[in-house]
């Protein structure tokens, strides 16, 4: 095997191989791109939070007493569109994906270095657009654009944010043209599809959607704008159109995206439990088709987000049933996660806190989201906080939380230096123990009926509402706290050297920070993946951790 | 160059040639009174100039095996779009009295 | 010019070779098309469903569709394709004149296509039936003429995503054809040429459903 030298200090890595802005700015390495999308994506997560915080701030007391309730319209969905598009979207595919593919497959870069670095700035065109729309007056939609709302009657900026939308939709296909092209057309000699990383597999995963899904949602919101500007009728009922038309288009890429986000988050997920168990992932083959299946599976189900919306009943039948089987893939994921800590060596640190987080919280908005498939109990709790606690667990309990672990996981590959685990521990803890606290109520609050969308409710509410603005306000210190911590290891943190975790995988055999293009020689890979016992033997350990 | 097998440019012209054909015979069968085959041979003609142009001018026909599955697949997902949707519309008017937002 | 020459000024950095790098950029321009027909397809769907839902308001406004015009652009399109295929097997043969000659036949033709579908455009846009508030629709027929409407806006939202891909076209073609001129494409590297054909041949698949669907298979000649 490669290993990576010990004059890790005197290397030119990727990050010191040029200097000024303009090296970043007409970069084609797809690691400073993948920065590029920390950088922009972390921003962007505290713009949706500061939306979330005064949205929590509100629901602190009964009545409507912060803000007016036009602007709280426009608090959620403001929320809603920049935590979707700007944060989650881009967030694992753009940045560990961005960073990780190639080095995991072999390759000096994605197959498209220059389009990689277009989507960035596609990406931050149209997120300048949804800014705009933000800082000019808002929309008040709701992140779904939902007809003939957006196109008759709201008089905010429907179309500058849609706009935005449909830009950074580009920059999503092009991240996932390249992740597909990267994986079937550069992988390393001897690195057949069944020794791939399940990373790959499920970035890979991910990608399928982006590419077939996203341009469903582009149209769609073409047609929205031209709706809105030429009053030309395609979803307006007054006009003769069917607004459930616009549901079903714009569902049929926004019910996958939710895939988009979470998949990635489980590729994440399968590294980690892999190095902190010492063990080879069980189940390998289930894992990385539950990947596949869950990408195609999640194209037909989107209608179970329109049973109350008039849709036939048979039509819901069928899509509930076929809602039903997105369980499965998923299920099979998390059994084998479980089976693999099954006599595994286990330790706990930080990635690890966070990918048991992920398993139990990922579990919980998983089943909720059975609930919420079965027709009879989304009538009963459709529109309510369950809808939201459902899908905070998802997003957040899930994909956050991955993509905090991964973070944490990689950063030493990305940087060349440790964090302190101690505090990177206790903010893990901060994180798990916020969540909960914020959005365990919300399930209570939507089971006893409090609608969401709303800004004042009654008073019998607030002890929960209380409870879950206390627990944010845990969250938001949760999500702080690294901020502060990953800048200091920046000066002070430990050398990480090139495997800290002695680790598997081809992104571990190169030093830290990796060289510009990624390997000295090109590697060629004779083992499977997840090799820990050839690691942990007594007599090669020692060389592969370099 | 010459590793592959190369398409000529007689079966180019001879692809236009069949292509025009194509274009003339779907404009004459229009004017024809078929009722509902009105649609079906026109979109069955629109399907075999496809076809040929894909096969042909776009070298479907000499390409990978994996180009072919990603043409297949978005087709597939364009019936999945197409089709799951259609089986609400084709579905409502079934049984109002059981749907109660009729 | 030689091999070895050509190989190091085109090859880029995280390639083997030219094989893999023309392998990998056909491959990701298969993906790209991937996408576009997925973009086309939420209009087709809508067709779909409003023509299903609406077909009388299909047939009325069917009716003005000039289907000699239709037809017209159906041949200038198809005849675009042979001369762009063309391009690109010359380009592939290294003949740089016969390569040019082809690209501004193809665009020559892409701009006809324009051009007739602004004459049709007009004509719609006379007859008030451009959507919108200038929209007046009085034909025979047992229709709801909102209904027609619909008709129009998919009409224009098909045709006219499809002028704007062919707009594109006429800009990327441009562009060959300056780095044509400039000697940039030979036998071994001549994938620019190739990726744009295979996009040009794809705005002309739309084209060849738009026919049928939007002038032909409403159309009743006996009423």
């Amino acid at each position: 095997m490669e290993t990576a030298s010990h004059t890790v200090e005197s290397k030119t890595n990727y990050l010191n191989a040029d200097y000024g802005i303009k090296s970043w700015l007409l970069t084609t390495d797809h690691k400073r791109i993948a920065l590029l999308y920390l950088i922009s994506i972390t921003s962007f997560f505290f713009v949706g939070s500061f939306f979330a915080m005064l949205i929590r701030l509100e629901l602190l007391t009964p009545a409507g007493d912060l803000v007016l309730s036009d602007t709280y319209n426009k608090l959620f969905t403001m929320h809603g569109i920049v935590m979707i598009f700007l944060f989650l979207i881009p967030s694992i595919p753009a940045v560990l994906g961005n960073f990780l593919v190639p080095m995991m497959v072999g390759a000096k870069d994605l197959a498209f270095p220059r389009l990689n670095l277009a989507s960035w700035y596609i990406f931050i065109t149209g997120a300048a657009f949804i800014l705009y729309a933000i800082l000019t007056g808002g929309v008040d939609t709701g992140w779904t654009f939902y007809t003939p709302f957006s196109t008759t009657f709201s008089n905010t900026n429907v179309v500058t944010a849609a706009l935005g939308v449909f830009i950074t939709g580009f920059s999503s296909i092009f991240t996932g043209l390249n992740i597909i092209v990267t994986v079937h057309r550069m992988r390393a000699p001897g690195l057949t599809w069944r020794r791939l990383p399940l990373f790959i597999w499920a970035n890979y995963a991910a990608s399928v959607i982006m590419v077939l899904g996203t341009p469903v949602l582009a149209i769609t919101l073409v047609l929205v704008a031209l709706e809105r500007v030429f009053h030309i009728g395609i979803f307006d009922a007054r006009l003769g159109g069917d607004p459930l038309l616009f549901q079903h288009l714009f569902w049929f890429y926004s019910h996958p995206a939710v895939y988009i986000m979470i998949l990635p988050g489980m590729g994440v997920i399968s590294e980690v439990i892999a190095c902190f168990s010492r063990k080879r992932v069980f189940g390998y083959d289930f894992i990385a088709m539950s990947s596949i299946a869950i990408a195609v599976l999640g194209f037909l189900v989107w209608a179970h987000h329109m049973f109350v919306a008039g849709i036939s009943t048979y039509a819901a039948l069928i899509f509930s049933m076929l809602s039903f089987f997105v369980a499965i893939p998923s299920a099979v994921k998390v059994f084998n996660w479980t089976a693999t800590l099954y006599k595994g060596s286990i330790t706990f640190e930080t990635p690890m806190l966070y990918t048991f987080a992920f398993i139990g919280l990922f579990t919980i908005g998983g089943l909720t989201g059975v609930f919420l498939a079965s027709v009879g109990l989304d009538l009963h709790v459709t529109d309510t906080y369950f809808v939201v606690a459902h899908f905070h667990y998802v997003m957040v309990g899930g994909m956050v939380t991955a993509f905090m672990g991964g973070l944490h996981f990689w950063w030493p590959k990305i940087t060349g230096k440790m964090y302190p685990e101690a505090f990177a521990k206790l903010s893990a803890v901060l994180v798990f123990v916020g969540f909960n606290l914020t959005f365990f109520p919300q399930f209570l609050l939507g089971y006893m009926g409090m609608p969401r969308r709303y800004h004042a409710y009654p008073p019998e509410f607030q002890v929960l509402n209380v409870l879950s603005t206390a627990g944010a306000s845990i969250l938001a210190v949760g999500f702080l706290m690294p901020m502060v911590y990953f800048m200091w290891s920046l000066q002070y943190g430990k050398d990480a050297g090139p495997n800290p975790y002695r680790a598997a995988g081809l992104e571990w055999m190169t030093s830290s920070p990796p060289p510009t293009f990624n390997f000295d020689e090109t590697p060629v890979v004779t083992w499977e993946a997840y090799n820990y016992d050839e690691i942990d033997a007594p007599n090669k350990g020692v060389e592969i951790a370099g | 160059m010459a590793e592959h097998a190369h398409p000529t440019v007689k079966m180019f012209v001879s692809v236009w040639a069949a292509l025009l054909v194509l274009t003339a015979l779907t404009v004459f069968v229009a004017t024809l009174e078929l009722g509902p085959f009105n649609a079906i041979v026109a979109l069955s003609i629109a399907t075999v100039k496809a076809l040929l142009v894909l096969l042909f001018f776009m070298e479907l026909r000499y390409s990978t095996a994996l180009t072919k599955v990603v043409v297949v697949a978005a087709i597939f997902f364009l019936m999945l779009l197409a089709g799951l949707t259609l089986s609400d519309y084709m579905t409502r008017g079934w049984s109002s009295y059981i749907n109660p937002f009729h | 010019m030689p091999d070895s020459q050509t190989e190091v000024h085109n090859l880029k950095h995280h390639f083997a070779d030219l094989d893999q790098q023309k392998a990998t950029s056909t491959f990701g321009m298969w993906l790209f098309l991937v996408t576009e027909i997925m973009f086309f397809g939420g209009m087709f769907a809508a067709y779909l469903i409003y023509r299903l839902s609406y077909y009388n308001a299909w047939v009325a406004g069917s009716q003005t569709m000039e289907i000699q015009l239709g037809a017209i652009n159906t041949a200038v399109l198809i005849c675009s394709s042979l001369t762009m295929v063309m391009a690109v097997h010359s380009a592939k043969l290294g003949n740089r004149k016969l390569t040019a000659i082809c690209l501004i036949l193809t665009l020559v033709l892409g701009f006809a296509f324009l051009g007739v579908k602004a004459v049709e455009y007009h004509g719609h846009w006379v007859h008030h039936e451009v959507p919108g508030p200038n929209f007046h629709f009085e034909h025979e027929g047992n229709y709801d003429p909102r209904q027609v409407s619909i008709f129009f806006s998919l009409y224009f939202a098909m045709t006219g995503m499809h002028a704007f891909h062919m707009i594109i076209g006429a800009g990327l073609l441009t562009w060959l054809l300056i780095a044509n001129a400039r000697g940039r494409f030979s036998p071994e590297y001549n994938s620019p040429v190739e990726m744009v054909g295979l996009y040009w041949h794809f705005v002309d698949l739309i084209w060849i459903y738009l026919f049928p669907l939007l002038y032909l298979i409403s159309h009743h000649h006996n009423g």
